[in-house]
Parts: C-alpha cells; structure tokens; sequence
C-alpha cells in the first residue's frame, strides 16, 4: 500500500508538471487552432535561462529559495519573449494561410531553437542545481513524497487557481474565451485580437518556463533535446485532455503521469511510454476529441 | 453621420462591392435590400473594418473610418449586429451582454444598461446563467441586439434580423429596432431580404444588386416603385 501511494504521489508531482506545458498547446489551440510545435522548446529555454540566472547567483552567494524565485521569474520573462517573438515571426504572418503552413513552420521553429540553444550552449547534459530546499516535514513518511515534489505541487496547484481565475473574470480572460469561440465576433465588439493571441503565447510560455525550471531541479540536468521529449507528453497529455479545453489539459496529463508511474512502477521503466500512448489510442478511440473535448462540428 | 463615398470591397480578385455610395443621417433608420449575393453583408463588413475597403472612403462623423481596426471603429460607436447572430455559444447571456462593453469603463452606466435590457427582453433576464448557444433562435437575436446595444452605439449595423424567425418574434424585433431608434436616437443601418418590412420601419432606402446600388429614395417611395415591388415584394 506503501509503494502505491509513493507511486500516485510520484504520478500526480509528474502529471502536474505536464499540465504546465500542456496548458500552452491547449490554449494556443484553442485561440488560432494551431500545434505550437515549438512549445516544447520554449520550456527548454526557460530551463537554460533558470540554469545561467542560478549559476550567477550562486557565485553572488544568495541564499537557495531566493534563487529559486530568481531564476524562475527569468526563465519565465525570457520564454514569454521567445513565445511572443515566435509568434510574431512564425506564425502571424501565415495567419490567413491554408492551415498546413503555420503547423510547418512551427516545426521550423521547434528545430530551428532546438539548433540555435545546441551551437550556443551545448550538446551535453549539463547538471542543474537542486533550487527547490530538501526539508523534513513529514517525517516517517518523506520517502513517500519528497519536500521537492511537495513543492512542485503547491506551485502548481497556485498557478492553476490563478490561471483558472484570470481566464474565468479578467478582462483579458474574457477576450481569450471570446476570440477562441468566434474570432470575428469577438472583433466586432472591440477586441484587439493580436494582443490576445500575443497574451496567449506569453502566458503559455511563463507557464512551460515554470515547468521547466522545477522539472529540471527534480530530475537533476539538462540539455538541448528536453523540450522535444517534454514536449511530445504534454502534448500527448492535452489531446488526452480534448485540446483547446483547459480542464481537460490539466485532468489529462495528471491520468498521463500517474499512468507514467504506475507502468514503471508495476511493471518495468522501459514500458512507461508503451501504456501512455497505449493509453491516448484508447481514449481517442472512444472519445476521438479527448476527455473533456468539444466536437468541432458544430460548425455550421 | 456616415458618409460612404465610391467604396470597393475585394475578397482576393473577386469585387463584391462596386463603387457604392451611400450616406446616413443621425436619428436615420435606412435600409440596405437586395437579393442573395448583392453585397449587403460586404457593405457592413467593410463600414466595421473587418473587411477594409480597396477603393473609395468611409467617413463617420467627419472622421475616414476605412483603414482603421475593428475595435477602433467600435470605439467610435458603431456596433454590429452580423448575419446569423454569432453569440457566444459557451458563454453564458450575461457574458455575452458584458462583452458587448469590452471597450467601456463606465461601471455604473453599464449597470443601468443592462436594467433596461433586462426590462427590454425580460426572457433574458430569465436566461441570464445559461449558455448562449442554448437559446432559442429568436432569443439568441435579442441577445444579439442586447449585446450590441451594451456598447452605447450610435449607430447601430443590423444583417438581416429576421432571418429564420416566426412572424410573431420578427415582428416584436423589428418593434425593439423602432423603439432604439426613438427612446436612444439610435442610428440605425438595416439590412434585410424582408424588403416589405424593413421599407415600413425605415425612413429612406438603397436597392443594391451585383455590389453595386441601383436604387436610392425614401421608403415610401422604393415601396410604391413599381420595379422594387416586382424584385422585391413579390407583388
Ligand atoms: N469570404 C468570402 N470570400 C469570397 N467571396 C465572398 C466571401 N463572402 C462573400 N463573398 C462573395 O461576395 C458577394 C457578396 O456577398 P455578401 O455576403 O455580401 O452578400 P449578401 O448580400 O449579404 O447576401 P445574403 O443575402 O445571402 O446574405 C457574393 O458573391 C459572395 O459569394
Ligand atoms: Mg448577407
């Protein structure tokens, strides 16, 4: 019984970490109808950014939380500037082009930083710095759940809530809701939909460069090719969900890393990806547009 | 008011606006008619700026309006009411009103506002939780015009309000329009296939075929034309 809460709480600290990311394709989807293939890397700069920003201000001797929070908000600054310089560049101007075009650029994009951050960094797998404190709290027990995920999963759950009510009552929440139903509509009563689609690609990044600065100080390292395996998960995970529903995206990637860590657990590290993509094939076959998906039908 | 002056309007090469010309008072309530295809929906969309003009002005209130962006046009008071409704499906009635006052600020305005639309169609009061898109035809129309009303236009785009709806609904809607018209001194710019309608609550009108207009006189004379009536009131 031990080993299976271990395993949960494993698959949930995981899971969560995925819906930060899934939570930008989501979105972005759900505003220009687009796989942002290059979100993946946009949680690998954020990464590399939190790496270079700790490294600093380890040298300045700063205490660890601080820099945590530090190389958070960078990394979360300096994708926000990626994800809205990519759309800008990638995307909007193909945004009355056949629906092919921005989906190759995109992947485009997703190879062309994967490139840029291997010439200007590396090829290896550099070692990132536990940020997040190792305390006690629960005694008896830590080895069920370490402060590490505990942490992982408070900043989450936060970000979710926030989120959650930044799109339910914001007016920029509003405007994402409007445009992603009816983008002409939405216009029509005064919507700046460029700064709505740029909104979406800033807040989506932040959220994948958080993803990216706590997964990289749990699992211990690095490199270039990360955002691409992150990547395909949360993406897996937000299909799953129904892409372009936000629950969905956050209800399918907490299945996907429980799913994640009840085959390596049970069964053996090397099947993990067999069952979660197992998994996606089931569900699409029953619910082809994902959990908590909306048909597109409807469309008249 | 509005001054449209040798509009064209392209979508790719295909011209569906042909030089037109047009113009509209304050207090007016015109008429755009013309059959399937004429370039009605066009003339709206490149007065609302999502569909900008190629050739030729657009001026409101002395000010050109073509070139500029859809929510500066809003800004300047000119709201749309489009062809087939387009309410928010997934938000709910009061969502969709409160869109409609995306560009103001004025709380407490907004709040007397909306009283008289619930006073206005007190069915959507009823409905003010559920989701647009479960509404009925008629009732996703006055939500429609609620929704365009909640930005305080002064001048008002309506496409084709009656369009699919029961003689009864039509008739309270086209009720409402008159009572914008003269409780607001709303401006108001009606397109409709309804020509027999929309002549009786319009003062003046505009026959439009092909994208271009071939007709433009008060709406008692284009009901009396013998020509208009053949085309369009099938008499
Ligand atoms: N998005 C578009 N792309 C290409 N052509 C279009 C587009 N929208 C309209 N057209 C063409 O422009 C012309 C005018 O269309 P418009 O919708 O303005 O007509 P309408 O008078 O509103 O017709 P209806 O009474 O059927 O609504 C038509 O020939 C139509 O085929
Ligand atoms: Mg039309």
């Amino acid at each position: 019984m031990e080993y299976f809460f271990e395993l949960f709480l494993g698959g949930l600290t995981r899971g969560s970490i995925y819906a930060l990311i899934a939570l930008g394709y989501t979105m972005v989807y759900g505003i220009i109808e687009l796989i942002n293939f290059a979100h993946g890397e946009i949680y690998m700069i954020g990464a590399f950014t939190a790496l270079i920003v700790a490294s600093v201000l380890t040298v300045m001797g700063l205490n660890e939380f601080a820099i945590l929070v530090l190389a958070s908000i960078a990394a979360a600054v300096y994708s926000a500037a990626y994800g809205y310089t990519v759309e800008k560049i990638a995307y909007k101007p193909l945004r009355h082009a056949p629906r092919l075009s921005p989906l190759i650029s995109a992947i485009g994009m997703s190879i062309f930083l994967q490139n840029y951050v291997l010439l200007a960094q590396t090829s290896d797998f550099l070692p990132f710095p536990s940020l997040i404190p190792d305390f006690e709290f629960w005694e008896p027990y830590s080895h069920l759940l370490r402060s590490t995920q505990l942490v992982i999963l408070v900043t989450t759950t936060v970000i979710m809530v926030l989120l959650t009510l930044l799109i339910k009552y914001t007016k920029i929440g509003k405007a994402m809701r409007a445009t992603a139903q009816d983008r002409s509509m939405a216009m029509l009563v005064g919507v700046n939909v460029n700064q709505v689609i740029s909104m979406t690609f800033v807040i989506g990044s932040c959220l994948a460069a958080v993803g990216g600065v706590l997964i990289a100080s749990h699992i211990g390292q690095i490199n270039f090719f990360i955002g691409f395996i992150a990547g395909i998960k949360a993406f897996t995970a937000a299909v799953l969900g129904g892409v372009g529903s936000i629950p969905g995206a956050v209800l399918g990637s907490l299945i996907l890393g429980l799913t994640e860590s009840f085959a390596t657990g049970y069964v053996s590290s090397d099947y993990e990806d067999v069952f979660a993509f197992a998994l996606l094939v089931l569900i699409l076959i029953f619910r082809p547009a994902g959990l908590l998906g909306r048909s597109t039908m409807q469309k008249v | 008011m509005l001054r449209v002056n040798g509009v064209s309007t392209y979508y790719g090469n295909i011209q569906a606006l042909k030089n037109i010309s047009m113009e509209v008072s304050e207090g007016e309530i015109i008429t755009l008619i013309g059959a399937n295809g004429a370039g009605k929906t066009t003339t709206l969309m490149s007065i609302s700026g999502l569909v900008p003009p190629r050739q030729g002005e657009i001026i409101f209130k002395d000010r050109p309006i073509h070139g500029m962006s859809p929510e500066k046009i809003v800004a300047l008071g000119i709201s749309q009411v489009p062809e087939g409704r387009r309410i928010f499906p997934y938000l709910t009635v009061a969502e969709n009103l409160d869109m409609g006052t995306f560009l103001r600020n004025d709380k407490d305005n907004i709040r007397k506002d909306l009283a008289y639309i619930w006073d206005l169609f007190p069915i959507l009061s009823k409905r003010r939780h559920q989701a647009g898109g479960t509404l009925s035809g008629g009732e996703q129309q006055m939500l429609a015009i609620s929704r365009a009303l909640m930005a305080r236009p002064k001048l008002l785009l309506l496409d084709e309000p009656s369009l699919g709806l029961a003689p009864l609904i039509v008739r309270q809607i086209f009720e409402i329009i008159m009572k914008i018209n003269i409780e607001n001194n709303t401006t108001i710019f009606l397109v409709e296939q309804n020509a027999n309608l929309a002549l009786k609550v319009a003062h003046r009108g505009y026959v439009m075929e092909n994208g271009a207009i071939t007709m433009a006189d008060s709406a008692p004379n284009l009901l009396s034309n013998e020509a208009v009536k053949k085309a369009y009131l099938g008499l």
